[in-house]
């Protein structure tokens, strides 16, 4: 009893710090007095513990739950690779170019560095959209997660203008062009385009000053985004995952703690996605890149096809639909912002798909028009490319402004589970389920079943 | 058909089995599972051991590319000089691995005066006893071809650039002064060989870098002459 941080009793008397407000700290047994010491100083220990150890998860998300941590490896990675490379790129209209060859050529392990810079600008993105896309069919931005979905947007977001910013950096033909075609989107908005184009590329034309801005820009996002990164887990972490089945946590019964079973699932899914990172990287460091990109920018001579990175091409096909140039600027971004509003837009009060049988059709045609606008948008707009790109646009505003609040008074949804830990059979599944295994179905398995009907 | 046959999901009611997730109350705090013996230890250690290697392994790239590339100031570099347009008794300054070089065309009257015995005795190291340049340099001239001086034009004391007052007088920088190099900061004298004077805070004499003379009219700085070598970071003092 003689050391005071052994003792667990009454820690204010004996360390002199105040406890007016509930304390921070709150570690349970079979923690040692260092530990204890530190965390009624700074209780990281205790956060940890809270939110990534106890932390009550709901026991049935499946590996489309992954996603989130996937981005985040990925966003990881790029901040990491991308101050080795600020510390070996020039940002000047006259260095840029040789400076990246010189990465790729010279600097020491600077070709495996900046290969995996791009490779996981995809990565991040493919990640996003996969996450994106869950969010859409289970619901998850429905009640009590809309800013949780809002501060997922922003992230959106700011990860593209990051990607293109960066995407100027190398100062190639695609690089000098694509911020060409841009500047001159911005400039055809009425009234405020020009002097806003102006504005951002400091000067008439695209030049050193521009690349300079656009350099700065790239960088101070990447870490922004990583503080909106912690505003997105924060959301999170406050009203708890959602989950395939859409309805709440009611009671511990409905949960698992975070580790190790979320820690594990999510650990197979980084490894996979690792592996597909590595290949990218190692194997197909071209693969995803445009070669006129390897030619050093030249504004008197643009190539012959101006071809949008993959993971922008669906909003590129948008804006190429329209055959009105500022019509197409506003559907094209129109087509990202709507997604803001889709916590206002989607009138149901069921959140999973599984549940909402008209909903789930219209879900499997917006993916459908995704995939076909990603496809468009890396084709020539003609012929069928062209006249595809103009369904799926009109698939894809009608499913957000039309379908999802109407969807809701027409539609006539499944009986939901009573919870997550005990789901209501139908007596039918039960029947056959009892019948097939001769065994008695567990509940939980039942989840399953249901979906995949 | 597969069936899940988790205990922990099944149950008609609470009633049933327990719904509350694993027992953890027989893990201590450092996450051992005494329940589940050495193989849960062991896969937990070769996870670890898995993560760490791949992190050491993570860790090369980012370091290696840190380390120098080529460059003008490379420490490979070197520096070609064209000796045919420098007129006697005139200096050129070249840089070299980011460092002044003074190439000096040494007139007769002063390759005279190098070795005068008046001068010598002035000095604190006229035979270049001290490692300051090249085995093949340690002359009378410190250099390989006696009209033309080279030497890093950087100061033994402190670093400052001394100035080039090739011309003799009696009084300026200092009485009797038979012509050299006077640096600005603290007073420090070096002849027209890079040799240094006595009385002046300056304890060595100016460093000669490697160098070689491919053609009778031409230097390259920073290579060594053929069947020679010379590390310039083993100099006494830059």
């Amino acid at each position: 009893m003689a050391d005071p941080l052994t003792s667990s009793t009454t820690p204010a008397a004996m360390t002199g710090i105040p406890t007016s407000r509930a304390p921070a700290s709150t570690l349970p047994d079979g923690y040692g007095p260092r530990s204890r010491w530190l965390d009624r100083r700074l209780p990281v220990i205790s956060l940890l513990r809270r939110e990534y150890v106890v932390y009550p998860t709901p026991r049935n998300l499946n590996y489309l739950w992954n996603f989130g941590a996937l981005a985040t490896v990925a966003l990881a990675m790029l901040i990491l690779t991308g101050i080795f490379l600020a510390i070996a790129y020039t940002p000047t209209a006259a260095g840029a170019f040789a400076s990246v060859e010189a990465i790729d050529r010279q600097v020491g392990s600077g070709w495996v560095i900046r290969s995996t810079h791009m490779a996981g600008a995809s990565m991040v993105f493919a990640a996003l959209y996969v996450h994106t896309f869950r969010s859409l069919y289970y619901g998850s931005y429905k009640e009590p997660r809309e800013v949780l979905w809002l501060t997922g947007m922003l992230l959106l977001v700011m990860m593209m203008v990051t990607a293109f910013a960066g995407y100027v950096l190398p100062w190639g033909q695609m690089s000098y062009w694509g911020a060409s075609v841009v500047s001159g989107a911005i400039s055809s908005l009425p009234g405020i385009g020009h002097p806003l184009a102006v504005w951002l590329q400091g000067g008439d034309t695209i030049g050193d000053v521009t690349l300079h801005r656009y350099y700065a820009l790239h960088f101070v996002l990447g870490f922004l985004i990583l503080g909106a990164v912690v505003l997105h887990v924060v959301a999170l972490h406050v009203t708890g995952s959602s989950n395939p089945l859409g309805i709440e946590v009611k009671g511990p019964q409905d949960t698992l703690p975070f580790h190790p079973y979320y820690t594990s699932k999510d650990a197979i899914g980084v490894v996979l996605f690792l592996i597909a990172f590595a290949v990218l990287v190692f194997y197909l460091p071209g693969w995803l890149t445009q070669p006129d990109n390897y030619i050093e920018a030249n504004p008197y001579s643009t190539p012959a096809d101006i071809t949008p990175e993959w993971y922008f091409a669906p909003f590129y096909a948008v804006l190429r639909a329209v055959p009105s140039q500022l019509g197409g600027l506003l559907l094209s971004a129109g087509s990202v912002l709507v997604l803001f509003a889709v916590p206002w837009l989607d009138t149901s009060p069921v959140h999973s798909a599984r549940f909402r049988p008209l909903y789930r059709i219209a879900m499997m045609l917006l993916v459908v028009a995704f995939l076909l606008l990603l496809a468009c948008g890396l084709h020539r707009p003609a012929g069928i490319w062209l006249a595809l790109s103009r369904i799926a646009t009109l698939y894809w505003f009608l499913h957000f402004l039309v379908l999802l609040p109407l969807l809701g008074g027409i539609e006539t949804p499944l009986k939901l589970p009573d919870s997550i830990g005990r789901p209501v059979l139908p007596p039918r599944q039960a029947t056959i389920s009892t019948a097939g295994a001769g065994l008695p179905m567990p509940d939980g398995a039942m989840a399953q079943r249901m979906e995949n009907d | 058909m597969a069936v899940q046959t988790d205990p922990q999901t099944a149950g008609p009611a609470p009633s049933g089995p327990d719904f509350s997730g694993p027992d953890f109350s027989g893990h201590d705090s450092h996450g051992h599972h005494p329940e589940s013996g050495p193989r849960r230890d062991f896969l937990t250690l070769l996870t670890g051991a898995a993560a760490v290697i791949g992190a050491g392994a993570f860790a090369f790239p980012f370091l290696d590319s840190l380390a120098p590339v080529g460059g003008p100031d490379a420490a490979d570099a070197t520096v070609d000089v064209d000796l045919s347009k420098i007129a006697p008794g005139q200096q050129i300054v070249v840089v070299w691995r980011g460092k002044p070089v003074f190439v000096v065309h040494r007139t007769p009257k002063a390759l005279l005066g190098l070795q005068d015995t008046n001068l010598t005795d002035r000095l604190r190291d006229w035979a270049s006893r001290e490692r300051q340049q090249p085995d093949y340099v340690v002359n009378w001239h410190r250099s390989i071809a006696p009209e033309y001086g080279v030497m890093v034009g950087i100061c033994t004391h402190l670093g400052c650039v001394p100035g080039y007052v090739p011309n003799p007088s009696a009084t300026d920088p200092v009485a009797n002064w038979p012509g050299g190099y006077a640096c600005p900061c603290h007073g420090s004298k070096f002849d027209l060989a890079g040799r240094v004077f006595q009385g002046a805070p300056a304890q060595y004499n100016l460093p000669v870098p490697p160098y070689s003379m491919p053609t009778r009219s031409s230097l390259r700085i920073g290579l060594s002459p053929d069947d020679l070598d010379f590390d310039f970071s083993t100099i006494r003092q830059l």
